[in-house]
């Protein structure tokens, strides 16, 4: 066999015992906006093991930094944050140049966006949101404030875990994800309703960043460390077709 | 046997998803949530001046199990070229690469009308599994509140009926009532060629969602 013969990557079938299903009338928000049939299931195609390449000219110098990227008069108010870690994939390789894209509320639990109403001000210096690509060895790391948690309208009295939104964009739009991130030690952790969407406690733990001392920067930062798993990708190493047959 | 005797393959498990919840647009576009923060900024223009082929809009909804549109949504676009080939490492199709086209946007339904919109070009047919030649479409992933994992999907277009009669991925749907789901319909509007594609999470001509 030669190296021809190697063709581009399919992704091993996805495990949706890790994932929320569709319908989690414990989040209310889903129980509309949850499909009824079943997925259709596709052997990828060209069509699912590509996708958008980004290049790092496209983000700018502070993009990775939230501390700074929305300073105009002073710094954030809050605690100073690292967070960093590794992509891989499914197999443990790293999955380079990902585009990781992340989002919070400020140290009040305030988002800045025009739809947030709640009473926790916006903080000036403080935009929330902020991206990165993965280096040669799938590591990502960016600084922030911590988040605070806040209300939401689900039950009357519900209210979310400090969180940061992820969205990670790999080699193909089959490992196209959206997750949040949690932190160790939070008390709100076991009773938050998206949380429990997913019915596994292993794959809810991973999304628990702890707290990483040595990622310390003293007298500045404390550090979290989440590393992150996308699809894994198989070698498609035999053709089926015969050459010059019909298709 | 005995149960302890079975040894598995040892990989990682994937991340679990979570919602995008409702401020999505904070960290994905960030003028949609009120703020000016990035210097570029990823948008729903796919179609550079420069780009070859048939200038088109896709523009439709996505619509709840009540009916209602989902105004807080966010979708993204992936597609081939004029010639059918993706801007990727992957696609060694012998086909021009375009310099002028990515094939890669991001848009978000407005806040008020639920309406969501790209501006692209038509993508040309791009081969399939085994050699099969799949018909001309665009590939859809749609994120928003109340969505616990994203939704793929994929547009083909109204005018294409030959291609789309033949096409592996719709044959591969069972319900042939349940395929129309998945074809935009051409009109045009002025000198403007727009495709409505509404997108129905539930119920009634629910739309086809893969597991890719």
């Amino acid at each position: 066999m030669t190296e021809t013969n190697v063709r581009a990557a399919e992704y091993i079938q996805r495990d949706w015992t890790a994932h929320p299903p569709a319908y989690t009338p414990g989040y209310k928000t889903s129980v509309l906006r949850s499909p009824k049939n079943a997925l259709i299931s596709l052997q990828n195609s060209l069509s699912e093991i590509t996708g958008p390449v980004f290049s790092s000219d496209e983000l700018g110098p502070l993009d990775h930094d939230l501390i700074m990227n929305y300073a105009k008069t002073g710094l954030p108010i809050g605690e100073r944050i690292i967070v960093h870690g590794f992509v891989r994939d499914e197999h443990g390789r790293p999955v380079k140049n990902a585009l990781v894209e992340v989002w919070q509320a400020n140290a009040g639990g305030r988002y800045r966006h025009k739809k947030d109403q709640y009473i926790a001000p916006i903080d000036p210096n403080f935009g929330g949101c902020g991206r990165m690509l993965t280096d040669a060895n799938g590591y990502y790391y960016y600084r922030t404030i911590k988040p605070g948690p806040y209300p939401w309208r689900n039950k009357v009295n519900d209210w979310r875990p400090a969180h940061i939104h992820y969205s990670l964009s790999g080699d193909g739009i089959a490992q196209r994800l959206i997750t949040q991130m949690y932190f160790e030690g939070d008390p709100l952790i076991p009773t938050c309703p998206i949380l429990r969407s997913i019915p596994n406690e292993e794959a809810i733990r991973a999304l628990i960043a702890p707290q990483d001392t040595q990622a310390f920067i003293a007298l500045d930062s404390r550090a979290y460390r989440f590393d992150i798993t996308l699809r894994g990708a198989r070698a498609t190493l035999f053709e089926n077709r015969v050459v010059g047959a019909q298709s | 046997m005995t149960q302890s005797l079975l040894n598995n393959v040892s990989t990682l498990k994937e991340t679990a998803s979570q919602t995008a919840g409702p401020y999505v647009h904070i960290g994905l576009a960030p003028k949609e949530a009120g703020f000016d923060i990035f210097e570029k900024n990823f948008t729903n223009v796919l179609a550079k001046p420069g780009t070859a082929g048939e200038r088109i809009t896709i523009e439709g909804r996505v619509i709840d199990g009540s009916g209602t549109p989902v105004r807080d949504v966010l979708l993204e676009l992936w597609q081939a070229n004029a010639a059918g080939r993706y801007n990727h490492p992957a696609d060694t199709q012998n086909k021009p690469l375009d310099p002028d086209f990515r094939g890669w946007g991001r848009a978000c339904s407005d806040f008020e009308t639920g309406l969501y919109r790209f501006d692209t070009v038509k993508p040309g047919a791009v081969e399939g599994r085994n050699g099969r030649l799949m018909a001309p479409h665009v590939n859809l992933w749609i994120v928003a509140r109340g969505i616990n994992i994203g939704l793929s999907t994929r547009m083909y277009f109204s005018d294409e009926t030959d291609a789309n009669s033949k096409d592996p991925v719709l044959n591969l749907i069972e319900w042939e009532v349940r395929r129309k789901t998945l074809i935009g319909q051409r009109e045009q509007r002025g000198t403007q060629v727009v495709y409505t594609f509404d997108i129905r999470l539930q119920g009634e001509g629910e739309t086809v969602f893969f597991d890719i």
